[in-house]
């Protein structure tokens, strides 16, 4: 029988989606990364919503100023590795007053198996919140849905750059066994 | 001396711009950094430019966001060799992404104008119609005459995109012509032109 908790682990990803369809989400960008991958094929199979593969995260912070400035809502996805590679990107997020909705899974913070995650991990707030991004953080699945919400709403209804930091704890280990 | 006449070859930038956006209609403008924001104000300011100062290597990107959001709209990027290549992997992201209705247009001057002229890749042998082309922009070409040039303006206009074409420029800084530059008034101009009252919901 699964748990609770195991239940939570695996419906997340569908809690996300639904969020985003609510808050009329129709772009969505993405380097994938394992605790998103769920996500990812969800976002595909959905006609409504344009589902992009980036070569590198900061592409995908440009295509949402695009985004917006065309009247539409997006998302991005990333591991918090590619948020070192967003930050210059960010700057016309500041400058212009445009609204970013980036939904971070995080590594190298929490039971961590490579430690070439922890560098990134540890700096992944820090640097958002100097590029100007308001960043929330989610520690148990359960609260995913709630706080997303509201981090689009802030997001899109203020015109500000906002992140949410799923943390470690709610994707699980990564297996590393052979 | 033969240094300045090599640089000095090629179409007048600001000629190639204008011709670009000579009979854009409706189309939505997203301009690079530097010499393209300043071009693309010199030959005729309009509410539905998205002039980038800042943010290189993300126009092509932008112009992408922008072409998903308008699927009914032409869309014509128009940015620097330089900046164009800074986000060279947008090339294979728009390839895959297939806007039909985005343009990217590069006033390839073959350096990094805005900076004191410094030769890029492009000016070093480095083909980026040839990168689009690998990355599946079917439609791509160098265009290096303004005959050739006033040929590809039925592809921006009319093609299925999306569509890229590198156009040769004289490495000739143009006289300097300066566009607003509040982000935040550049948004707001552009999203009232388009959306009307809705830019404020
Ligand atoms: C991330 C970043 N790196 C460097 C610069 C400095 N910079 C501004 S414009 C520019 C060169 C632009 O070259 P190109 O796009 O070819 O434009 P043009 O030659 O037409 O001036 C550079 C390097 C910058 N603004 N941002
Ligand atoms: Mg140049």
């Amino acid at each position: 029988m699964q748990t609770d908790q195991q239940t939570r682990a695996t419906v997340w990803p569908d809690d996300i989606f639904e969020v985003l369809k609510e808050n009329g989400v129709t772009q969505v960008a993405y380097v994938p990364d394992a605790g998103h991958s769920k996500l990812i094929n969800r976002c595909h199979a959905e006609k409504t919503m344009k589902t992009v593969v980036l070569t590198t995260e900061e592409e995908g912070v440009a295509m949402m100023a695009g985004s917006f400035m065309g009247g539409a809502k997006g998302v991005l996805l990333m591991q918090s590795s590619g948020v070192g590679n967003c930050i210059n990107m960010l700057s016309m997020f500041q400058e212009c007053r445009l609204p970013i909705l980036m939904l971070v899974t995080m590594r190298g913070v929490w039971g961590e198996f490579n430690p070439w995650q922890v560098p990134m991990g540890g700096s992944t707030a820090k640097a958002l919140e100097n590029a100007g991004v308001i960043v929330h953080s989610v520690e148990h699945a359960e609260e995913i849905k709630e706080t997303l919400h509201a981090c689009a709403r802030l997001a899109f209804n203020t015109h500000r750059p906002v992140a949410v930091l799923i943390q470690q704890r709610v994707i699980g280990f990564k297996n590393w066994s052979k | 001396m033969a240094a300045k006449k090599t640089s000095a070859k090629g179409m007048d930038r600001r000629a190639v711009v204008a011709a670009l956006v000579k009979d854009r209609g409706d189309a939505l403008v997203v301009t690079g950094l530097g010499s393209s924001t300043y071009d693309t104000f010199a030959v005729g300011d309009h509410d539905l430019n998205f002039y980038l100062w800042g943010g290189m290597g993300g126009a092509a990107m932008a112009g992408l966001g922008l072409a998903l959001a308008q699927p009914k709209r032409r869309v014509l990027v128009i940015t620097g060799d330089g900046e164009m290549l800074m986000g060279i992997g947008s090339l294979a992201t728009i390839a895959v992404a297939a806007p039909k209705n985005l343009a990217i247009a590069v006033i390839d001057n073959g350096h990094y104008g805005e900076t004191g002229m410094q030769r890029a890749h492009t000016g070093l042998g480095v083909d980026i119609t040839g990168m689009a082309k690998a990355a599946g922009i079917k439609s791509s070409t160098t265009l290096r005459s303004m005959n050739a040039l006033k040929a590809w303006l039925k592809t921006w206009h009319h093609k299925s995109g999306p569509v890229f074409a590198d156009i040769k420029v004289a490495a000739v800084p143009a006289p300097m012509r300066l566009p607003m530059r509040d982000g935040t008034a550049i948004k707001h101009r552009f999203r009232t032109a388009l959306l009307g009252n809705a830019a404020f919901d």
